[in-house]
């Protein structure tokens, strides 16, 4: 059973890095302000909830697991707040999203 | 395993900072502030693991808050001028002090 808890742990930390690294490359690579928004939301949210979530497992039933579930609702509800209240602070500051020109016809 | 969230996470700070470096506008500056503060979070959680004290949650919950209201304050404060009231803009040499 210990050892079960410990491989399901080490699988969603592996998986809360990989995503973490995902949205960490995002935010270099992806052309666009907006596209660089959505790949931060990965990092925030999915990166965070899977690196939370295996650090429980490895927590047990614990002060600590109190602790980081404290943490993971306060990311979980601030994360796309913070997301969302900046994309709308730009929209409103004047930057527009990057629309490629061939994408002008499928666009109504 | 906790070495190589370590290791990944470093490798998200970096990132983060260097988009804050190199970011056109000031709202990819405030973007990677957000997400450099959440990876600091992540962080500081599985530094406490790597170390075998888990006991610095604290800081990491207080990170968290800390980094919520500085990224608001910083959108607010670009996108009205001032932290304060707005309304009472006559004259504004007078609210320098």
């Amino acid at each position: 059973m210990a050892v079960l808890v410990d491989l399901l742990s080490w699988v969603l930390l592996m998986a809360g890095s990989l995503f973490c690294v995902t949205g960490g490359i995002g935010l270099i690579r992806l052309p666009d302000f907006f596209c660089r928004v959505h790949g931060a939301s990965v990092l925030d949210s999915l990166g965070t909830i899977l690196l939370l979530l295996g650090l429980m497992l490895q927590a047990g039933l614990t002060l600590v697991t109190l602790k980081l579930i404290l943490i993971l609702l306060f990311l979980f509800l601030t994360g796309p707040t913070a997301m969302h209240a900046l994309a709308r602070a730009a929209l409103h500051g004047g930057m527009k999203p990057d629309v490629a020109a061939d994408t002008d016809e499928v666009a109504p | 395993m906790f070495a190589i969230a370590t290791l990944a996470l470093f490798v998200v700070m970096s990132l983060a900072l260097l988009r804050g470096l190199i970011g056109p506008s000031i709202y990819d500056r405030v973007l990677a502030l957000n997400s450099f503060g959440t990876a600091t979070v992540l962080f500081i959680a599985v530094l406490g693991f790597l170390s075998g004290r888990p006991d610095f949650m604290d800081l990491a919950m207080l990170y968290a808050l800390i980094n919520f209201i500085g990224t608001l304050a910083v959108l607010k404060f670009f996108q009205f001028g001032s932290l304060g009231d707005t309304a009472t803009d006559d004259n504004p040499e007078e609210q320098q002090n």
